[in-house]
């Protein structure tokens, strides 16, 4: 059977062909899938650190925990920062499918202001769509319960509970305790992104900003495991947040308020120092604002209402208020005779109503018309007679003179523990020729030595000045911070103070003549009877400071002046002998510092007395006001 | 009547159970790459027991199937190739004319079963090319190669026109083995290959925009990180953080928390690398080798010319599923729907693959003996 053998080679061919494809087929598959098993080595050991990594950036994510900040009291304990709970509302923007429509319907259940839609698209640049950005803080009751009814329609949006800081003292420590605001741009350019994230507000001024990063604390975190939808799954870490210090201060709530209440609202300020440390007892600056107001994003009219208050209230004129010093230095220019030896407290000078200097024909006055007869220091100050300062400005000279005012603070700033404090100025030739480049003029000198002329003074560095003064010379920094409190289950500990520089003063004994003529200036002179009913002797000084200088043609009309002429001031300390409170009263309009400063610095003085003798025991019942 | 039909029955199961037609070398390969595709599948699942039971009861339906296909004589199956094939080539007429599924015509629901016609082309494709070819002369020339061409465009353009070009690719590259292991000239081969390649910027326009998306998407996944890129970028992610080790069996966090899209289906191979690693990886793809191997040396002892080719083809269009797989998850193949054999969830695949493994079981118990007479 041809056909069949012939049959049987062609299956045996086609067989064989068939293996030989098989065989090439096999190790075309095997050349394949080694090249796929080459490209998983590539992925899995070449590439395995680089992938393995993004696998846990996949499946962790990071979330901060921002600590609960430091609160803030008062010397005996008042609060005066606090973290109160409230409602914001937050908005994820991945859970939002057309975010302009639903803010708009948003709009209609809880109002939404263009600042705060501003804030939130510029957040929501920032931040990853999954994360929930703030939109409306501080929600009342009635727009939660409004929103809450209609949650339904707004996937995405949630009532989140929150800590805001409050203020419940307001306006009275706004210009001392400062506040807190969210944070923005410039915010973020500063502060450490780390530090602050999950962070919603930063200090803005006072002690809130000076001291943020003991307020602040250090965030916590926790590592969270994710799914694809970024919904938490489990902790994996978690580092708890430390929250930031409690701060005393050194401000004596008591003492401030009264202060505040003596103004009257009219503006000025007032500044009460513990000459034996620095510590500032009360720090009062009229008219102020309710800190509140800035914490969660101040309104655009309230803000506009706080601009063109012509009390100006957002103006912290303890730190920046610029004060025409006046007769206020006049113990100071006293006690710089004594110290360059050009006076004796004995020495008497002749005022007869105007001074001139040698051979120029141009009068300088008193106060009094006709003068104050034949004065030594003492008597000088008591009656701020004009004539016995010029005198010694003039023998001492100008530079003599400031370099002696440079010891006591004036023309720099003090360096409390506030941001934005002003220099003042100090008149000097160096000043004059930087920014009027002029040359100085001996007439100059004589009105220096009065208070006038360039002079500028703030509340802080006449209080200061005071202080350095009551201190017999011995300069400390004015400070606020008192006590610093870890957290709650440790006890407050005294906070770092800056040290004192050495003391001003050359002769010990030159104090006792300006302080017995400040003693007068209650007793007999230009203050009499301010310190009536005080306990303790009171050591002042009045200031009336002109606008404009005694030589001003225009004597006879400033002799009766509007109030609107004069600044008004007040300097005093006490005890007399041994200081424990010194106290300045600036205001910018008032007849006479007698009359509408005194009074001030005299109910500081009360308001404090309590503390005083809880602190150092009653006042000798022998003491009391000389008549 | 019915006694002798039911004798009939209790008798040919009789059979099965006790005179079971396998391979058992490669019976026991495929328990274990399905033992392996379980324990992933539990694994990918989240140690969900009932997705592993439902998938067993799918390899225990598939597993009987390849029992009493193993039962059918490679003969009796060479007279039903071309009913078969008319057959499933009539189911995918009606289903792209009335069928369902998620953006492409794919699925026929039956009442009580639904499946994808195309499944059956997985079967019938190679089934048809090699009743073919088994009465033309071999090796074949350009008229039969013609005929044949014929007979793999017809299902796999109307595969491609579901759309579901993946799945027409494979049923063409079924029938497309079996005419290389038929012997065709390796110019042929050449010249052909050479034509597909120059058609391919002509039919780059007809594809649809999904299509030359994956594409373009496979040539930089991080132009869309969160959209079209995620799949590749995903699975990269898993397998690569793999390392060679793996991170152990259901520690693989890229598909347990839902980074990994498909887990269970078309991407359970990056769930298995990710877990057991390149180590893992090696030796699943020996398995497949072996498998692959095993299947062409059931193909080269077959008797006749019919068997040869059909059990050729059927081992060698496996590797295709494993390499387009596995280059899909690695990063190097465009996103396609083809799933891991016997490891992706899924049923009627994972049925028909068995179905196929039943005729290379037939064949190998109706193989050439060794110094027999043919």
């Amino acid at each position: 059977m041809p056909s069949s053998f012939r049959l049987v080679r062609e299956a045996r061919v086609e067989a064989a062909t068939f293996r030989r494809r098989a065989l090439v087929g096999l190790l075309l598959i095997v050349a394949f899938l080694v090249a796929l098993a080459g490209r998983f080595a590539w992925l899995q050991v070449l590439h395995h650190d680089e992938l393995s990594a993004r696998s846990d950036a996949n499946r962790i994510v990071t979330r901060p925990l921002p600590p609960t900040r430091g609160l803030i009291y008062d010397r005996n304990g008042v609060l005066l920062a606090e973290n109160v709970a409230a409602f914001r509302l937050e908005v994820t923007p991945e859970q939002v499918d057309d975010m302009p429509a639903m803010l708009a319907e948003l709009g209609r259940v809880v109002a939404l202001d263009t600042d705060d839609l501003e804030r939130f698209e510029a957040l929501r640049k920032r931040q990853r769509s999954y994360e929930s950005i703030p939109l409306r803080m501080k929600l009342s009751e009635e727009e939660i319960a409004r929103f809450s009814i209609n949650r339904w329609a707004f996937p995405g949006v949630e009532v989140v509970p929150y800590l805001t800081r409050s203020y419940p003292l307001g306006a009275g420590f706004a210009h001392v305790v400062g506040y807190v605001g969210r944070i923005d741009e410039n915010d973020l350019a500063r502060l450490d992104r780390g530090d602050y994230a999950g962070t919603t507000h930063v200090g803005k001024t006072g002690i809130e900003r000076f001291y943020e990063e003991r307020l602040h604390g250090t965030p916590g975190y926790e590592r969270i495991e994710v799914n694809a939808d970024h919904r938490p799954l489990r902790v994996l870490e978690r580092v708890a947040p430390k929250p930031g210090q409690n701060l005393h201060l050194t401000i004596d709530a008591r003492v401030q308020a009264v202060g505040e209440a003596a103004f009257e609202e009219r503006p000025g300020a007032a500044v009460a120092i513990d000459p034996r440390n620095g510590e500032v007892l009360a720090m009062v600056s009229v008219p102020s604002f309710d800190p509140n107001l800035f914490v969660n994003g101040i309104s655009k009219t309230d803000y506009a209402a706080l601009l063109e208050h012509p009390g100006k209230p957002l103006l912290n004129r303890v730190l920046r208020g610029r004060y025409v010093p006046g007769s206020t230095m006049k113990p100071f220019v006293g006690l710089a005779g004594l110290e360059y030896g050009i006076r004796k407290p004995s020495d008497t000078v002749l005022s007869t109503g105007e001074f001139f200097i040698p051979g120029q024909s141009r009068g300088y006055r008193d106060d009094v018309r006709g003068g104050h007869g034949r004065v030594d220091l003492v008597q000088a100050i008591a009656q701020s007679a004009n004539t016995y300062f010029y005198s010694v400005a003039l023998d001492l000279g100008i530079d003599r003179l400031s370099a002696f005012m440079r010891d006591f603070g004036f023309g720099a700033p003090t360096g409390i523990d506030l941001v934005g404090e002003s220099a003042g100025v100090l008149p000097s030739r160096e000043w004059k020729r930087a920014n009027l480049n002029q040359p100085w003029y001996p007439g100059e000198t004589v009105i220096a030595g009065i208070g006038q002329g360039y002079w500028v003074v703030t509340p802080l560095q006449l209080a200061q000045a005071v202080a350095i003064l009551a201190a017999r010379g011995t300069p400390h920094v004015p400070h606020l911070l008192r006590e610093i409190q870890d957290d709650f289950s440790t006890e407050p500990v005294p906070a770092p103070v800056p040290p004192a520089r050495p003391n001003v003063m050359r002769n010990p004994d030159d104090w006792i003549a300006i302080e017995q003529g400040m003693v007068a200036v209650l007793a007999s002179g230009t203050a009499r009877g301010i310190d009536r009913g005080f306990p303790y002797v009171i050591a002042g000084k009045t200031g009336t400071a002109e606008r404009f200088s005694r030589t001003d043609e225009t004597w006879t009309s400033i002799s009766t002046s509007p109030i609107e002429r004069h600044q008004v001031l007040f300097e005093a300390f006490t005890p007399a002998e041994t200081p424990r409170i010194a106290v300045i009263a600036a205001l910018e309009a008032g007849r006479s510092g007698a009359r509408d400063a005194a009074p001030i610095v005299r109910a500081i003085l009360d308001a404090w007395l309590p503390g005083d003798i809880a602190e150092n025991g009653p006042p000798p019942a022998a003491a009391g006001s000389a008549p | 009547m019915i006694d002798e039909l039911l004798a009939n029955l209790r008798y040919r199961i009789g059979a099965v159970v006790r005179k079971p037609r396998i391979d058992f070398a490669l019976f026991g390969a495929l328990l274990l790459l399905m033992g392996i595709g379980l324990a992933t599948l539990y694994s990918a699942g989240d140690l969900d027991g009932g997705l592993v039971l439902a998938q067993a009861l799918r390899f225990g339906l598939g597993l009987t199937v390849m029992f009493v296909i193993a039962r059918v004589p490679p003969s009796r199956l060479r007279d039903w190739t071309p009913w078969l094939y008319a057959g499933s080539v009539v189911l995918l007429v009606l289903v792209t004319l009335l069928g369902e599924g998620r953006g492409a015509h794919r699925w026929l629901d039956l009442g009580f079963v639904r499946f994808q016609p195309s499944e059956l082309l997985k079967l019938t494709m190679p089934m048809m090319v090699a009743w073919y070819l088994d009465g033309r002369p071999l090796p074949p020339g350009w008229a039969t190669l013609g005929v044949v061409g014929v007979l793999i465009a017809i299902p796999a353009g109307l595969i491609a026109e579901q759309p579901d070009l993946g799945t027409a690719l494979l049923i063409a590259a079924s029938g497309a083995f079996g005419v290389f292991l038929s012997g065709i000239a390796w110019w042929r081969i050449g010249l052909l290959l050479g034509g597909f390649v120059a058609l391919i910027p002509i039919g780059w326009p007809f594809l649809h925009d999904y299509q030359r998306n994956r594409v373009l998407t496979l040539l930089d996944p991080e132009a869309d990180p969160l959209g079209k890129g995620w799949h590749i970028i995903q699975s990269k992610i898993a397998v690569g953080s793999g390392g060679i080790w793996g991170k152990g069996w259901h520690q693989g966090t890229q598909s347990r928390l839902e980074f990994l899209p498909e887990h269970t289906t078309d991407f359970i191979f990056s769930v298995f690398a990710e877990e057991w690693g390149l180590v893992g990886v090696v030796l699943l793809l020996a398995l497949y080798v072996f498998i692959i191997g095993r299947c062409l040396w059931i193909a080269a002892e077959a008797r006749d010319t019919y068997a040869r080719l059909l059990a050729g083809a059927i081992a060698m269009s496996l590797f295709v599923y494993v390499v387009v797989n596995g280059g899909m998850i690695a990063g190097i193949l465009p996103v396609v729907g083809v799933p891991l054999p016997l490891m992706s969830y899924g049923g009627t695949s994972a049925v028909s693959m068995l179905a196929g493994f039943g005729v290379l079981m037939s064949i190998h118990a109706h193989r050439r003996m060794r110094g027999g007479k043919s």
